[in-house]
């Protein structure tokens, strides 16, 4: 598959569930060929901001679209890579903060 | 012009935010050492692990250390402070 097929098939299914891309269309092509190389690395989509295990069911919260997506654009407008925003994030209509990491230290590289 | 302090650099190949701080720190003509973690396996990444948490516990990725400053992300505004850009 090809960075931008893995974009348009994401963005059907994302987009009507109210997260949207970021703006920044390199970025976002950036991190799909970064989703595609962790496919084929791990077998799995694993964030491609955050240390795999190797493990899908160690890394189970961080496959792409990770567990904290949705605490982290409610709060922050983005999740933890910029990957996935918010329409008033993209708009500028609320502040760019950067996204702290929300994965607990603990749940880390076991 | 005062010399520039030591950089070294904690990263992901594959991280957006590691990315933008390389991009950043080039464009700046700054100088700086990294280690792509995910490249690394085995025992050498454990040991490689275990000085990131010494800086950043948290081991979040990019970790930047600027002299004896820890930046954890990509924080434009502190990196060019410490940098006295």
């Amino acid at each position: 598959m090809k960075p931008e097929e893995l974009h348009e098939m994401l963005r059907k299914a994302q987009e009507t569930k109210g997260y949207f891309f970021n703006k920044d269309m390199e970025r976002v092509m950036d991190l799909m060929a970064a989703l595609l190389l962790n496919k084929e690395r791990y077998g799995y989509m694993c964030c491609p901001c955050r240390l795999s295990s190797g493990n899908r069911e160690k890394d189970k919260d961080i496959i792409c679209p990770c567990l904290y997506r949705t605490p982290d654009v409610e709060e922050y407008g983005s999740c933890y890579c910029n990957l996935y925003v918010s329409y008033e994030w993209n708009e500028d209509k609320i502040p760019h903060k950067y996204v702290p990491e929300r994965r607990p230290a603990e749940k880390k590289f076991l | 012009m005062s010399q520039q302090e030591k950089v070294r650099l904690y990263t992901l190949s594959t991280c957006s935010h590691c990315k933008a701080t390389k991009k950043f720190l080039d464009e700046c003509k700054v100088e700086y050492s990294f280690t792509d973690v995910d490249l690394i396996q085995g025992e050498e990444r454990e040991a490689i692990l275990e000085d990131v948490r010494k800086f950043n516990p948290q081991c979040t990725f990019p970790t930047i250390i600027i002299g004896d400053k820890v930046i954890i992300g990509f924080r434009e505004d502190e990196i060019r402070k410490a940098l006295k850009l």
